[in-house]
Parts: structure tokens; sequence; C-alpha cells
């Protein structure tokens, strides 16, 4: 009950008008930034440090999870209307996101990922005012064997749920784990496949892959149908509003969502992309209608949305209580932080509760300016889809071009972005799944790094993975989930034959 | 948004910039520079970098400055960069520092420091050497001899392989009487995992730079052993590993650094803004505020010590089998 009491004060400070206006600058340069490619909320915070430098703390630190949430809103927009994901933690949302807004379903949505991503915040910031002393005890236990037990899970689950078959998402799998290692070897700084080129050594970089295989692997395959089919203008079809069915289909993916996102996030090595992911292939198995996903389902939006802005609340878990800064943009924060000389930090509760609590309630007033700011902005997104293909898909190329070099300016991202372009027209082309190849990039290099983690503690002895609970547990999950299908086909095909 | 953007057009514009020929020998008050942090935004060298262009243009000493990040590679993609494209220009600046030099040595790197200018050495921060609060280990000889017990089952955890921390702990394995290439070190990417390794139980000890574990050690979560600062450090409790009675010392140092081929009146006028930056009051408190240690050294001061810096990097890292 004194968290509760703690809380009600912390409102009264973060309802001070000026509180309101850095968190209120902070949501619409957060969302504004969340919808161009390139500059990520990472680079906003930084750039803003040196100014709020002579601000008053607290206000400025509220700006700055106001810009926190604001991009993981922002950032849903670009990939469901251009398929173009600002950021690797939307990737999930261009999924079905825009195969909606291609049917003339942008609104719902865009719609559906604004309230889902309220509705999770809201629950997770909730959770982070209440049990984030506890979930960090738990977070922090979790070794790299247990990492490697949920990389593998994430594996399993992301080949087998996307593409046609599981060897299609494996092969694509594959592609994603090699891309994925190259570049300086973490635990032992060599490099590998770098081929000599500078620009390699720190590994590829998601956005330009993800951006290259979405955007410009899209516009190319358009451009190729295009030749013999008619343009089909993607008009918007009923309401821009959700309608009682969409709710009913999105209520418990938000749930669901935030449930998978805000522990994970709450991981010192959790991140956003992994619950994107396990939310998507789990709407997709309990879904009642899956042959619906890859075609536009409202549920492959809802969920992976709220998990993602469930994952960013968790990520201050660690940030606030333990000074662990787990994503690019608490990174940032925790300079924030030490540039007041404020310790983030297992006394920072203790020493600065009108800053923490207060820092808890802006999180929710956020939430409150982020849905008032982007559910009328939606009726004006979707305007976007009127403009005729040719346009749109030239303008998308354009956005993405620029969106790279904004974030790494030089000319070999550049040709590496139109070479993913083309891997994912061919990909297209002979129907593999494409997401599968971001998810490798993504957590290959970090499955590697765990498992040799845990092999360097246990001096090279592999049982180390089966000796903990945890790790054990997930290892066998992978293995049944990845084992279990090719088993029960073998069977039914063994009785068959018997017959 | 107009901050931002002007930002943003800047970074566009870099490329054309570092291409104008310098025209005229600049007076200190309207120097207009780029500084490249050769990291990501919020690592050391991009608050360095940050910090410099605040006071600088506060002070006025510069009259604008731009920074622009070039991550990658322990900062020498961002060196190979600025060795490009800095050639003589009189208004381009990089941030970099002891852990620049492992990455040189390890990754081979096309270019090393001796190809651009030193200016000047800024901040040096002591590295700590914790244990977990429920480690056995209560005091620096405690560690030594698990270390000679068994060295294999010293776990280390820190930054980047071949970073400072890394050569902090191949240097107290070698005081330990035992080969530095048997050091188990566990890389991590910074110093938030490997906390989470520390205060998970699942390492033995870790090396960090001070102000990153520092609410940490406060307390009482890690308990730190010892720094690597030559001298005691005022407000901080653990004594150096000198005072203890090992020979080693290692300052994570960052300096600032000019192009190559730079006029001598050019750098004589960078110089000289630097100074003015890192001698005035605003640059003192606001080191005190981040936790960095004022470690001051002029242009040709710090020429000498890269040389012998690199010198011994080298010596440590082909000792544990990082460099040839």
């Amino acid at each position: 009950m004194e968290s509760l009491i703690y809380l009600m004060q912390g409102f009264g400070t973060a309802l001070d008008p000026a509180n309101l206006m850095f968190a209120a600058v902070g949501v619409i340069l957060g969302t504004a930034v969340g919808v161009l490619p390139g500059i990520g909320p990472a680079l906003t915070v930084a750039l803003l440090l040196p100014v709020t430098f002579k601000l008053d703390p607290g206000g400025s630190l509220i700006m700055f999870a106001g810009i926190y949430y604001g991009g993981m809103y922002g950032g849903s927009t670009t990939a469901i209307l251009l398929n173009t994901p600002g950021e690797s933690a939307s990737v999930v949302t261009a999924l079905e996101g825009n195969q909606m807004a291609r049917r003339g379903r942008g609104g719902p949505a865009l719609a559906t990922a604004a309230i889902g991503s309220f509705v999770a915040a809201l629950i997770a910031t909730a959770g982070l005012a209440f049990f984030a002393p506890l979930l960090v005890k738990v977070a922090v236990k979790f070794g790299p064997w247990d990492y490697f037990g949920l990389m593998l899970i994430a594996f399993v689950t992301v080949s087998a749920t996307f593409g046609s078959s599981p060897l299609r998402g494996l092969t694509s799998l594959g592609i994603g784990l090699w891309l994925g290692l190259i570049g300086i070897d973490q635990l032992t700084g060599q490099t590998r496949l770098s081929f000599g080129v500078p620009n390699l050594l720190d590994g590829i970089e998601v956005t330009t892959l993800a951006v290259g295989l979405f955007a410009i692997g899209e516009a190319l395959f358009v451009a190729s149908r295009h030749l013999f089919n008619d343009e089909k203008p993607m008009a918007i079809k009923g309401s821009i509003w959700m309608s009682r069915e969409d709710w009913k289909r999105s209520w418990k993916p938000w749930l669901r969502g935030t449930a998978v996102g805000f522990p994970i996030g709450a991981l010192p090595a959790g991140g956003a992309e992994i619950p994107t992911f396990m939310s998507y292939t789990m709407e997709r198995k309990l879904s009642s209608k899956p042959e619906e996903f890859g075609k536009g389902a409202i549920e492959g939006v809802a969920g992976p949305e709220a998990a993602n802005n469930a994952s960013a609340a968790g990520t201050l878990v660690p940030l606030l209580t333990l000074g662990l800064p787990t994503s690019a943009t608490a990174a940032v924060m925790l300079a924030g932080f030490q540039q007041y000389n404020l310790q983030p930090g297992p006394l920072l509760f203790v020493q600065h509760p009108a800053l923490v609590w207060g820092l808890v309630a802006s999180l929710f007033i956020a939430n409150v300016m982020l849905l008032v700011l982007n559910l009328p902005l939606v009726g004006l997104w979707v305007r976007l889809l009127k403009i005729p293909l040719p346009w749109l898909y030239a303008g998308i190329l354009v956005f993405a071009c620029m969106g790279t070099i904004a974030a790494n300016p030089s000319v070999i991202e550049l040709m590496m972005l139109v070479g993913f372009g083309f891997l994912g027209f061919v990909m297209r082309r002979y129907d593999y799944p494409i997401a599968p190849v971001v998810v490798g990039l993504i957590l290959g290099p970090m499955a590697d790094s765990q498992l040799r983690r845990a092999l360097q503690m246990s001096l090279g002895d592999p049982m180390i993975l089966l000796q903990h609970p945890g790790s054990a547990i997930m290892i066998a999950i992978a293995s049944i989930a990845l084992l279990a299908p090719f088993f029960f086909r073998g069977l039914s095909k063994f009785r068959q034959d018997e017959d | 948004m107009t901050y931002l953007h002007s930002k943003l057009v800047a970074a566009w514009l870099t490329a054309a910039v570092a291409v104008l020929p310098a025209a005229l020998p600049a007076q200190a008050q309207d120097l207009e520079l780029t500084i490249t942090a050769p990291a990501g935004a919020g690592g050391g060298w991009d608050s360095a970098a940050r910090s410099l262009q605040d006071v600088m243009m506060s002070t006025g000493a510069a009259r604008s400055v731009q920074v622009i990040n070039v991550p990658g590679a322990g900062g020498t993609v961002g060196l190979a960069q600025f060795v490009q494209s800095a050639e003589g220009s009189p208004n381009q600046m990089l941030v970099g520092g002891i852990t620049m030099v492992g990455a040189i040595i390890t990754n081979d790197a096309p270019y090393d420091l001796t190809k651009v200018t030193p200016i000047a050495r800024l901040t040096g921060d002591p590295l700590v050497i914790v244990v977990p609060s429920s480690s056995p280990y209560k005091t620096m000889a405690d560690l030594i001899e698990g270390i000679k017990k068994d060295v294999g089952r010293t776990i280390w955890a820190g930054g980047s392989a071949g970073g400072a921390d890394h050569i902090l702990a191949a240097l107290v394995t070698q005081a330990a009487g035992e080969d530095p290439a048997k050091v188990n070190y566990v890389a991590y990417s910074g110093g938030g995992e490997s906390l989470a390794a520390m205060l998970g139980g699942q390492v033995t000890a870790g090396v960090s730079g001070y102000g990153e574990w520092q609410g940490q050690i406060e307390s009482g979560d890690l308990r730190a052993l010892a720094i690597s600062y030559p001298e005691p450090i005022e407000g901080i409790e653990a004594k150096p590993l000198k005072e203890q009675g090992y020979d080693i010392e290692l300052v994570n140092w960052r300096g600032i650094f000019a192009g190559p081929g730079i006029s001598d009146a050019d750098k004589a006028t960078l110089s000289a803004a630097v100074e003015k930056t890192v001698k005035s009051p605003e640059w003192q408190e606001l080191i005190k505020a981040r936790g960095w240690a004022d470690y001051y050294a002029s242009s040709d001061e710090f020429a000498t010590f890269i040389a012998t810096e690199t010198d011994r990097v080298h010596a440590i890292l082909s000792s544990i089998g990082l460099a040839q």
C-alpha cells in the first residue's frame, strides 16, 4: 500500500503544468521520430541530452520517457502503412498490418495498434510500479544457459510459424543466422566473414536488412507483377475505425501480448523482438481464423503491438531498480540520470522516491496523451494509402534509402540495402518467408554468445544446459515443438501404410 | 523538431563539409567544429563528445560544434572514416581512448592512432574490480589466492574482448603468477549486461568503469576490492592496486584528435580551444557530475603517452593471444 501512496504523490509531481508540458513535448517528438525511419528514440534522447542539462532532472526524464513510449507508437505506423519497419520491434507488425492496409483495413490496423499499445503500456506500467523490485530478483537469476533456451524456443516457433512449410522457415532462418555471423565476434574480438570491408565489422544493421527485405523487396515484387496485372488501388473499405468484431478479436491478443512482453522486456537481455514474435506465433495458434494469417489478421497486429509496448515498460524495471540499461534508449536514459548525478540502482527508489514515482506516474499520463494524439491521426495516415501504387512505392523507395543513409551515412550501407531488396524479391518470388531471416540476424549472434558464455563458465561441459532447470525445460519445449509435427506425420503415415 | 532537424541536416552535410578546402586559419572564437564520436549514442565516447560540444559552445571556445556518430568495431570504423575525410581539415576532431588502442591491435585495423594528430588527453577513469556481495572473497589478496588455486574457475565478467576491462583481468592474473593466456574472461557488450551476470552470481569477479557500477557498490550489492588508478581517489573507498602491493595501473582514458597532416597553426588553434574548454569551471563541474576524472595532457605530452600506451597494450594483448 506504501507504493500506492507514493504513486499518488507521483501523480502530484507529474500533473505539475511544467512536467505535463515536458511529457507532451516528449510524446510528440517520440511519435515523430518513430514515424521517420533512421532516427530512433535512442538517437533523439542522445541529441536532447545536452539541451536538457540546464533543465530540472524530473522534467527532462519525464520527457525522455515520453519519447521512448512515443517512438514505440510511431514505429508501428510506417510498418503498417508502408511495410517499412523503422525498428526491429515493429517488424512483426508489418507482417499482418501491411496486409490489412493493402486490403483497405489500414484504419482498424492503426487503431488496434494504438489502443493495444495503450492497454499494454498501462498494465505494464502498473506492473512496473508494483512488481519491479520482485521481478528484478528473478530476472538477474537468468543465466546465459536460460537465454540460450529462450532463443531456441524463438527459433523453432518462428520457423514453424512462418512460411508454407517448416523446411522453408528453417531455410530462411538459416540465411539469417549466417548473416548474423558477419562481424566482430563479441567473445574473442576476432572478425568473421567481413572480407576486409570495415563497414561489416560491426555486423549487418537490423533495420537495413528489415527495410531491404520488406520495403524494397516488396516494391520490386509489386513492380514485377505490375507488368501483367492491372493496378489495384488500396481503397479504404468500410469504416476506418474498428468494428465490433475487430474489438472482439483484439482484446484477448492485447492482454496476451502484454503478458508475454512485460516479463521478457524485464529480462536483462530480453529485448522487444522475442516477445513480438512469440505473441504473433501464439495468436496464430489460438486464432479462430488461422487461415486469415498472412492475409491481414487483426490479431497479428494487436498481439505483437501490445507485446512491443509492454516490453518497453519492462526494460524500465532493470533500469530503475538495478541501473541496468537493456535497450539503446534505456542506455541513453541512464546517461541522462548520470548527468544529474543520479545513480539509477537499488538506492534510487530510496534516495529519490519523488523522482521515480513522478516518472512512473508520467508514464501513465504519457500513455493517455499518446492515445489522444494518435487516434485522430489514424484518419490522416490512411489517406496516404489513396496515393496511386507506383507513386506510393516510389515514395517508399525514397523513404527507405533516406532512412538508411540518415542512420548510417555510407555507400556500402546503401548497397547492402539494395542487395537485401533483391534477396527479398527472390524469396517472395519462390515463396520463402522473410521474417525468419530478420529473427536469425537479431537472435543468432545473441544465441551464439550466450551459448559460448555458458560453456565458458562450465569450462566446456555442455551438460550445464541441462543442469539448470530453466534451460532444461526450455530446451525440451523447443525440441518437442520442432520434432512433434514430423513425428505425428510419420505416425499417421505409418498407420495409413498398415491399412 | 527544428533543433533535431538542423542536427540531421548537419549530419548529412558533414561529408560535404569534409571536402571543403581549409580557406582561412580560423580565430578560436569563430571555430565551427565537427566532432566524430566513433560509437553509438549513449556510450562513453558519445557522451565525451557531447559534453565537449556543450562546454565549448557555452564557454565560447568555439562558435558551433556538431557531433556525428560513426559507430563500429571499438571505434576503428569511425577512425578509418575520419582519417580519410579529415586530412588537413582545421575544423574536424575525433574522440578516442584506450579501447580504440586495443581494438586497432585486435582487429588489425587499416589505420592506427599515428595517422591522426593528438590534440589533448581529456579524462581518465579508474576501473574497479568487484565481486558479488555473496562472494567469499573479502579482499584483493583473497581473489589473488583464488586465481592461484584455480585460474580457469575464476570467471571474470567485463566489457568487450581486448578492451580495457579484459586487459586489467589479464594483468591481475599475471600478478597472481599465472599465465595471463589462461584468464577465463567472459565478454559482455557493456557494463549493464555484465552487471546482471555479477548480481546473478554467475561469475567470480567483474571489471568495469567505476562510475558504471557506483550505485551497486554504494548499496552493497557489489564489493569493490580495488581500483586501477595509480593514486587514491577522493570519494572512492576502494584502494588502488598499487597501494595494495600489486604493480598494476590502468586508466580508462579518453582524448581528442584532429585529422592527419594539419598545419601547425591549425593545430595550435584547436589545442588552444580545447585547453580553454578543459580549464573552464563549466568543464570541471560537468566531469564531476558525470563521475569522470580530469586527466588533461597537452598535445605533445599526449602524443608520447599514446606511443607508450600502444606498446604496453600490444604486449598484454599478445600475452593473452589476441594480437600477434
